[in-house]
């Protein structure tokens, strides 16, 4: 009996082996998220610093691209990432909560704002494409500064696809939690995985918030 | 029992029981290695795929070397030399040195000395050598099918308008090879955060773990931004648009400085390895606690920092402007203090120390010169004046070889001999290990040194033949580098031989001090029995009771 209460913790169905208790691997994961996360500010970072650099090398090209962008898909886009942040707190909090079906709803509904971002995405990328402005054999533009407007294109489309591949990342880890989360593996006492995948999708969110100004609001004023 | 002992800290009497069983009699099947989750089992696969990439790289260096034991270019085309040059670079830096002592050594170490059972996360830990393996299969695709002619390093637009060779299957290889190694040190930084023993304060730390942590940082801050110039590489090569081509509206220089950005950063996460190799065989054979161990700590940290500012250097006549060229020159220089603050404390470490100069003591001193003469070169190099003079001849070769082969792979021969009786429980035998020690210190030098003089006469790097005046020091290195590769290739037959033949090491044969010898060798699966409880400072000799145990 004495034995039970003293080891009660490590009897935790989701205690790993190697940690000592559920607060040290509650800790250790969390720092974990973060160091993954900035490694991929350095990630996107390479990105930014290449596209500041010819931004400043060929600001007209750059508004001439920007220009083209759909701006209202962007700006519907936006907001819904917005709401899926929002969605997704709503999931941390009410993991915190062991409140089993919200949580599963709240990432259910995380998933389906996601999935409305990428589709808008892909009718924006085919539009491009059929306009000539995806880079490459397909780059029909021929306007003024065409091969700046190009790397332009080039930055537009590497790093919104490199958004929307962390999206699809996103989908996956948050289709497994919500089958945890339907198998109640998460409790008040438990919520770990929510919540530094709740950081993650925030990540994702917070560098699109980035690229919206970057690729779609040049100039617009005037 | 008057005193408290050490073992008492460790494991209370009352409940000291039998060790598991050890992580190599902890399952014997394929599965039970290819699916392990023990850092201990997993560092044992990074050994073994390394050793065979660093047999691979060696054997392109030496073919290399007997093209140029003739000024012509008669043994291999001049097609043939580019590519061997940039697959052994290749090899070597990609496959070999950056993992070297962290994925082997590190992940073998790390929660042993720092008293936890294992890495913080062990999945990722083994997803990280499944990267490894997927990003070698590119790489020995490339060996296998044709080559590539880039250099290491990729420079643009050669790489990406001219050459004809796998560009992109070799830059796929890098860049997933690059996540191998951000696994690697996010795991590293967590675990020393997170999984520290009780007691186990952070200046208590083995300087080992030091500099496992720097490099690690250095590991997850460097590497993505090499993962995305590698893409935004193969996005211009296969869209043929202009992101470095000049003659499409890029700039080449962007792809040097973002390439150096990671990759002298680099040339540290090979080196600081190593460095804390350094710093426990010789506290370990000098019978001392380290000297100024506060500031051979916090000076791996300050290299990993100073590492992140310094890339341009490699661009110095590349045609930056002047003034950024001074300040990045300037900046190189500073690097040259925290080095030489970890020399001098090592050298103090060794004054009045009782020296026994066993296989391990033998590599490290070896270290200590190569590191001297690698590091003050690169002063050399930093100098932008004389850099004008020797910058692409052999003068760098040499200084970089001081570096990562003369420092690193010494370091890494040294830790995988002072632990071997750890990891494998047995001992190799110590003739055959100094004379490795020593024909390594004569092959190296006898290899390199006179490729300095080479350099500075104006031989330059990466041609096949040259002017008939340089042939003598070319056959000398030749000659070295034979003596070399056998130096290399003894520790793998008497190694392999001690794991059936070697004598029973027990769990501390150096009689060294740090929780990884105070466990069974081999190790058990947990590490420990108990979770150490750490009551002594770093390196602490003068516990009475340990000289007690020890007769």
């Amino acid at each position: 009996m004495s034995e039970v209460e003293l080891h009660g913790e490590h009897q935790h169905p989701h205690l790993q082996h190697h940690f000592e208790d559920l607060g040290q691997q509650h800790v250790t994961v969390t720092l974990g998220m973060w160091a993954f996360l900035a490694t991929e500010i350095l990630f996107f970072g390479g990105f930014f610093f290449a596209y500041t650099l010819y931004r400043h090398a060929y600001p007209e090209a750059w508004t001439i691209g920007a220009h083209h962008n759909n701006i209202t898909l962007g700006t519907i886009n936006t907001a819904v990432l917005i709401c899926s942040s929002l969605t997704m707190a709503m999931g941390v909090y009410f993991s915190q909560l062991g409140r089993r079906k919200p949580l599963v709803n709240s990432i259910l509904a995380t998933i389906f704002l996601g999935l409305v971002f990428v589709i808008i995405k892909g009718v924006e990328y085919a539009e491009h494409v059929r306009e000539g402005f995806f880079p490459g054999v397909l780059f029909t533009y021929s306007g003024p500064e065409a091969r700046h407007v190009e790397l332009f294109m080039v930055f537009y489309f590497g790093m919104t696809a490199l958004h929307a591949l962390h999206m699809l990342v996103g989908f996956g880890i948050l289709t497994w939690l919500v089958i945890r989360a339907q198998q109640g593996w998460y409790s008040a006492e438990y919520y770990g995985p929510v919540e530094v995948v709740g950081l993650y999708w925030h990540f994702v969110d917070i560098v699109w918030i980035f690229l919206f100004p970057l690729l779609y609001l040049i100039n617009r004023h005037g | 029992m008057t005193t408290t002992t050490v073992h008492d800290n460790l494991i209370p009497p009352s409940e000291r029981a039998e060790p598991g069983p050890s992580y190599l009699s902890d399952g014997h099947t394929v599965a039970s290695w290819l699916l392990t989750k023990d850092h201990k089992r997993i560092a044992i696969l990074y050994l073994v795929s390394i050793t065979f990439m660093f047999m691979l790289g060696g054997f392109f260096a030496f073919m290399m070397r007997l093209e140029l034991l003739t000024p012509q270019g008669d043994l291999l085309t001049s097609d043939t030399y580019n590519k061997f040059f940039t697959m052994h670079g290749l090899i070597m830096v990609f496959f070999f040195l950056i993992p070297s002592i962290p994925a082997t050594l590190g992940n073998f170490l790390l929660p042993l000395m720092i008293g936890a059972k294992d890495l913080a996360f062990p999945r990722i830990n083994l997803l990280s050598w499944y990267l490894y393996i997927i990003g070698a299969g590119f790489g020995l695709f490339v060996v296998l099918f044709g080559g590539v002619d880039t250099g290491w390093t990729f420079y643009t637009p050669f790489s990406t308008q001219y050459s004809n060779t796998w560009v992109i299957p070799i830059t796929l290889a890098a860049f997933i090879v690059g996540f191998s190694s951000i696994l690697t040190g996010l795991n590293f930084v967590v675990t020393t955060h997170k999984m520290r023993a009780p007691g186990m304060t952070w200046f208590r730390l083995p300087l080992f773990v030091w500099s496992m942590y720097a490099t690690s940082l250095v590991m997850m801050l460097a590497t993505p931004v090499l993962g995305i110039t590698l893409m935004l590489l193969i996005i211009e090569r296969t869209l043929r648009v202009g992101i470095f081509d000049p003659a499409l509206g890029g700039d080449p220089i962007l792809f040097q400085h973002m390439f150096w950005f990671y990759s002298h950063p680099a040339v540290y996460i090979m080196i600081l390895p190593g460095m804390g190799v350094i710093s426990e065989v010789i506290a370990a054979f000098s019978r001392k606690r380290i000297y100024g161990y506060r500031f051979v700590a916090f000076s791996s940290l300050a290299i990993a920092f100073l590492g992140f500012l310094v890339w341009a250097h490699h661009l110095l006549v590349a045609g930056i402007s002047i003034y950024s060229a001074m300040i990045f020159s300037f900046l190189s220089f500073l690097v040259a203090i925290p080095s030489a603050v970890k020399v001098f404390n090592w050298t103090a470490t060794l004054y009045r120390g009782s020296i026994s100069l066993d296989t391990p003591m033998l590599y490290a001193l070896g270290f200590l010169g190569f590191f001297l003469v690698g590091g003050l070169t690169g002063l050399f190099l930093a100098a932008l004046g004389l850099d004008v003079h020797v910058h692409d001849t052999y003068f760098v070769i040499a200084h970089f070889h001081y570096i990562m082969v003369g420092g690193a792979v010494m370091a890494y021969f040294a830790g995988l001999h002072f632990w071997w009786p750890k990891i494998s429980g047995r001992l190799y035998p110590e003739f055959w290990g100094r004379l490795a020690a020593m024909v390594t210190f004569v092959g190296f030098n006898l290899t390199f040194f006179p490729q300095f003089v080479l350099g500075y006469l104006g031989m330059p790097r990466r041609y096949h033949a040259y002017v008939p005046e340089f042939q003598v020091l070319n056959v000398m290195s030749t000659a070295g580098a034979t003596v070399l590769g056998v130096g290399y290739a003894l520790p793998l037959f008497y190694l392999l031989w001690s794991l059936k033949y070697g004598k029973i090491a027990g769990k501390n044969p150096w009689e060294a001090v740090g929780l990884e010898w105070e466990t069974s060798s081999p190790p058990p699966t947990q590490n420990f029995t108990e979770t150490p409880v750490v009551t002594w400072e770093a390196y602490q000799r003068n516990l009475p009771e340990v000289l007690i145990e020890r007769g």
